[in-house]
């Protein structure tokens, strides 16, 4: 019997993944759709506030297509979302899409930008705090680490602002000059909130990968590493790291969602005008369908970051690709 | 000229003494088996001369591999040693390869790491020494994954590397342990063949004193962390100076004194018996068929018997033993005790009826509970048991050899032996006439599986017990069975009463494992082991 | 038996800040809805000790509330996640492989898609403001992440002799899950517990700073944060002694989870214990 990884096994893997990621994806705008459009009564009405007119409260109706049956709501509601409409806003009287489209191109960087930073330092931590576990390098790294994963993000941030913005000037306090205007400026902007959002995350990131090492030093394979003549530094580097990267991954793909939500969040402190402040809009205005499509594409790129973050243990971990 | 002198090497660990004072020598060419039972310091004086000692260790004494001092070197000196000087080979197969790098690139970093070839000449020696321990290129090519080769495939790799530079000693810590009787006969011959043919020296570390008689010239008998006596295997085999060697060859040799009545009325009927695994339930998406773990099985047992059931691992037995527990449900044929069906619907007093003992001694009881709540979780199966429970709780830990005292202590404070006298209490507190033994003495040291042997015959003849003991342990089944029956791949391929079919056996499964099964030639056994007891 | 450091260094500080909780309902040294506009952004001193906020609030005295606030949110979410998940989980293992397992598990999967801001969201989105939707929001969270680790804990454990034992005894599944596999994996449970106990006062206060979380007049500290943030540059009390609430109390917890984790996990005790006698099979 041939049990080799094949190239039809490797695309049976991936199909599955793809058709599990399709499912989330179907799932999870039922769950927002049925929350947003079924749960308050009448999403017109409750747009409109209390003393709106029945009048203006049945333009709205039709406007939204309030009148058509569920289902037919829900289909009209996703096909129209991949073909990338998204409705039209009801306070800005213009196409979700377009609103949604500028943020995301703050939110989305901002969050990739601190999973980078997050990642950069983690690893090196991690990887020093395991290679001298119990030596006060490992001690101190562990407190320092205890520390920053109690920090809040946000609260971080505006620290960071006193300190790099208002005392010493090296950075703007808040706002956003936009990608196509100045590249580098934009990217400067983007700097202190991801710092603020990286820390935390690369404390938890740090902590995962200094025990997931230290587990995969304590396998049976690592002692066969050694009896073949490996240093405890060359077992390290050759075996422990790409089986400890395994559960590192997983925290991987689970920080960016955290990371995205912190994202939301910490625009608040630097004025940036990201998704989260859209969102925060939304709420306070009542206009429903910008809070849907806003959640619903916040929820696809979490679910779209799980499917990548599975297939890449395919890439690092044969024995899934193998066998189904 | 001895290729690796070993002089007073004693080893602590925080202080605590584990080695003292171990002495001997091993020639060019030599299997120099270590044996002893678990803790007595074998595996840890294989990992001193190893230099790989776990944290906290200190070592004393002198080791030299060919004149070169091995301890307390420096670790890019020892690292040097190991692997191209000293190969080692470990217990558990499984997990002794690196999941997630090909079984080539493992056994041709070997020589990459001692810089003796580049990474293309590594992998063509790589195939060579793949070659040499039988995985032919065609069926095991290098780019395999552990997860894709059987234990003794691994073991092979194992060696594999472990020879990858043809160094001049390899070291085996258990090295079939793990492994199947047939898979362990295999593992042996390559081993033995690598010391005739390659003139490699064999440190080979087991508890089996049938093991070494096979293989070893010189063999050192270990106990508490000493060498109680050492010489060449014939030697010390016929003499037996030391007690310990002589405990160790008497428990190994352990046939129960038993009664054989002769009854006829069966208790257990097991008729045409098919248990199908059906992986396609399992996951969403997969299509795989299902398994037949059992397949038409037929055969009963008559009351105050013992009935062995023998096989391999993945041969269904245990599969057959959770039915007749009445745990899983058959996909056809059926399953009677005292007459009555047996099924995972079967009414209490029918589940009653039969009791079982587990193999794992750590794994068989819920270490929350006191020893009083776990030998009485059987009587879940009456309806008023609570009235004199402290009681026959007391009684049936005193039948096992324990004292009634014990019953308000938790298992932590029990060894091994002791843990599987409590799980034999548990399954004799509903006064069974049935009890099925699943590999019940396998994880036991020999000294400790004789004893529990001895408790198990004796329960049988006071209680009238018939045992269904189901074993991949063909010396322990012949000892205290009375019929046997063999099971591969979800079948039974022969039966018969014990005596006739291990003297005589006709299937050429049944005679592959008996060829396989490793024993004391007869001309070194103690003289009363031949008297088997049928008193 | 000897405690570690950190289990009694972190109930020391988390003990600080439930005793500041438990107190604030006798007393506090000021009262947190009176206003005193006289008395606004007093820095730190002998008679507010952290000092007053714009309208003349005592922010000890807030924080003395606010720990309330945030305890008590995060307590009744660990709640939620530990009475749904950890049933949910012990069902999926008492099922493994059938198709209760798979939908419990995919359900799992669904709900960590949304992350307690986005829960918050639409929940806010629906019924608007409110601490009892925060509690809601990160209790939801809470429910994979017991299910998860109740599950898999619970998996190990029934592949053990003992659980078989059990149902040779006569016993179902319900009933060996809490006889033999709660009380097993209950270990797990309180170490997870004083995680997301940590992490939920962490997203209460980042659901209070974006006005998500518990509405005025109750005080609660990641709106005092809020609040703070324009006055930063001149009255950088206001920011400092909520944020240093916030940091000790999860910090005091996670010391706490580390610390029982060292004597609870029976993965470290295990392998002490069963050293002798296993090899040979």
């Amino acid at each position: 019997m041939d049990l080799r990884p094949s190239i039809p096994a490797m695309l049976r893997f991936t199909t599955l993944r793809l058709l599990s990621f399709a499912l989330s994806l179907v799932a999870a705008s039922i769950v927002i759709f049925a929350v947003i459009e079924v749960i308050p009564g009448d999403p017109a009405s409750y747009m409109l506030g209390l003393n709106a007119s029945p009048d203006t409260v049945a333009a709205l109706r039709e406007q939204m297509g309030l009148n058509s049956s569920l289902i037919l709501r829900y289909l009209h509601w996703v096909s129209g979302m991949l073909h990338g409409d998204f409705g039209t806003s009801y306070t800005y009287r213009v196409p979700v899409s377009e609103l949604v489209s500028a943020r995301l191109w703050i939110s989305i960087p901002l969050a990739i930008y601190a999973l980078l930073l997050s990642t950069l330092l983690a690893f090196p931590v991690g990887l020093i705090a395991a290679a001298r576990r119990g030596k006060p390098t490992d001690i101190g790294i562990m407190g320092a680490t205890q520390l920053g994963i109690a920090i809040p993000n946000f609260w971080f941030a505006m620290l960071l602002v006193v300190l790099f913005a208002i005392r010493l000037h090296w950075f703007s306090a808040g706002g956003f000059p936009g990608w196509s205007k100045n590249f580098w400026l934009s990217l400067k902007s983007l700097t202190l909130p991801a710092i603020a959002l990286a820390l935390p995350q690369a404390s938890i990131l740090a902590r995962i990968m200094r025990s997931s090492l230290l587990d995969t030093l304590g396998q049976d394979y690592i002692r066969t590493a050694r009896a073949k003549g490996l240093t405890r530094g060359q077992a390290l580097r050759r075996h422990a790291l790409r089986n400890a990267m395994i559960p590192v991954l997983t925290i991987m793909g689970m920080q960016f969602s955290f990371l995205l939500a912190g994202a939301i969040i910490i625009e608040n402190v630097f004025f940036l005008p990201g998704l989260g402040r859209l969102i925060f809009q939304g709420i306070t205005q009542r206009d429903l369908i910008v809070v849907e499509s806003a959640v619903m594409l916040l929820v696809f790129a979490v679910i779209a970051v799980n499917f990548l973050v599975d297939l890449l243990y395919a890439v690092v971990d044969p024995r899934l690709r193998g066998k189904s | 000229m001895s290729l690796l002198s070993v002089q007073n090497l004693s080893v602590g660990i925080h202080g605590t003494p584990i080695l003292r004072d171990v002495s001997f020598e091993v020639r060019p060419g030599m299997v120099f088996g270590v044996v002893g039972e678990s803790g007595s310091g074998k595996s840890m004086t294989a990992l001193a001369l190893m230099g790989l000692l776990p944290d906290g260790a200190e070592t004393s004494g002198q080791a030299t591999l060919q004149g070169q001092t091995l301890l307390g070197l420096p670790e890019r000196q020892i690292c040097a040693i190991r692997g191209a000087e000293i190969g080692m080979i470990f217990q558990e197969p499984m997990t002794a390869l690196n999941p997630v790098r090909t079984i080539g690139d493992q056994v041709a970093e070997t020589l990459i790491v001692h810089g003796k070839a580049n990474r293309s000449e590594a992998l063509k020696i790589a195939r060579q020494r793949l070659n040499r321990v039988g995985l032919p290129a065609e069926r095991f090519p290098l780019d395999r994954y552990p997860h894709e080769l059987s234990g003794g495939q691994r073991q092979r790799v194992m060696i594999a590397l472990a020879i990858a530079l043809r160094p001049q000693l390899l070291i085996a810590d258990e090295p079939t342990t793990a492994l199947d009787v047939t898979t362990q006969a295999q593992i042996l011959t390559l081993l033995k063949s690598l010391v005739q043919e390659d003139g490699m020296a064999l440190i080979l570390i087991t508890h089996d004193l049938a093991v070494v008689s096979d293989i070893a010239d010189h063999i050192a008998v270990m106990e508490k962390g000493r060498i109680v006596e050492k010489g060449p295997l014939e030697t010390v085999f016929r003499n037996r100076e030391n007690p310990t060697t002589r405990k160790l060859f008497a428990a190994s040799n352990h046939a129960p004194q038993r009664v054989v009545r002769a009854h006829t009325e069966p208790i257990l009927e097991v008729r045409d018996a098919i248990r199908i695994y059906n992986p396609s339930r399992r996951r969403l998406f997969s299509k795989t068929q299902g398994l037949r773990a059992v397949n038409n099985v037929t055969f009963s047992l008559k009351r105050g018997e013992n009935l062995g059931l023998v096989g391999e691992s993945g041969c269904g037995k245990s599969t057959l033993t959770r039915a007749i527990l009445g745990l899983e449900p058959l996909q056809g044929g059926e399953i009677r005790a005292f007459g009555t069906p047996v099924g995972p619907r079967m009414p209490k007093s029918q589940r009653a009826k039969i009791q079982v003992v587990f193999q794992d001694p750590y794994g068989s009881f819920n270490p929350r509970w006191k020893v009083v709540r776990l030998v009485a979780e059987p009587f879940h199966l009456l309806e008023n048991a609570h009235l004199n429970r402290r009681e026959r709780v007391a009684e049936a830990l005193e039948s096992v050899g324990l004292c009634a005292d014990d019953m308000d202590k938790f298992i932590h404070e029990f060894s091994g032996g002791q843990r599987q006298r409590i799980a034999i209490a548990r399954a004799l507190i509903l006064r069974p006439k049935l009890i099925v033994l699943d590999e019940a003495v396998s994880a036991l040291d020999v000294s400790i599986r004789a004893q529990i042997l001895d408790l198990l015959a004796d329960l049988s003849k006071r209680f009238q017990l018939s045992y269904l003991f189901i074993s991949h342990d063909l010396g322990v089944v012949r000892s205290i069975t009375d019929r046997v029956l063999v099971m591969k791949a979800g079948e039974i391929v022969e039966e018969g009463p014990t005596e006739q079919l291990f003297s005589n056996p006709t299937h050429p499964y049944t005679r592959q494992l008996i060829a396989a099964t490793p024993r004391l030639p007869d001309d070194l056994k103690p003289p009363h082991a031949d008297s088997k007891g049928t008193a | 038996m000897k405690l570690p450091h950190t289990l009694v260094l972190g109930a020391i500080l988390f003990g600080l800040f439930l005793a500041a909780a438990l107190v604030s309902f006798l007393w506090t040294p000021f009262d947190v809805e009176t206003l005193d506009i006289a008395a606004k952004l007093r820095p730190p001193g002998a008679l507010h000790w952290f000092g007053t906020d714009h309208f003349g609030r005592d922010i000890f005295s807030m924080i003395m509330v606010g720990a309330r606030t945030s305890i008590a949110v995060a307590v009744v979410a660990v709640g939620i996640g530990v009475a749904l998940g950890v049933p949910l989980g012990l069902a999926a293992a008492a099922r493994h492989g059938g198709v209760l397992d798979e939908v419990i598990m995919r359900g799992n999967d669904l709900v960590f898609a949304f992350p307690s801001l986005v829960i918050a969201i639409l929940i806010t989105a629906v019924f608007g403001p409110s601490a009892l939707n925060a509690i809601i929001a990160i209790g939801i969270f809470n429910v994979p992440v017991f299910a998860r680790i109740a599950r898999s804990g619970a998996l190990s454990l029934w592949t053990l002799d003992y659980v078989l034992a059990a149902q040779v005894a006569g016993k179902g599944k319900i009933r060996i899950s809490f006889e033999h596999i709660l009380p097993n994996i209950a270990n797990l449970l309180i170490v997870q517990g004083t995680i997301q106990f940590s992490l939920g006062i962490l997203a209460e206060a980042a659901l209070s700073y974006v006005g998500l979380g518990a509405q005025p007049p109750t005080p609660s500290w990641g709106r005092m944060l809020a609040d703070s943030q324009t006055m930063i540059s001149f009255a950088p009390h206001l920011a400092l002694f909520p944020g240093f609430a916030i940091v000790l109390t999860v910090l005091g917890l996670n010391l706490m989870g580390d610390g029982l984790r060292d004597i609870l996990d029976p993965r470290i005790r295990r392998r002490v214990r069963s050293r002798p006698e296993r090899s040979p099979e």
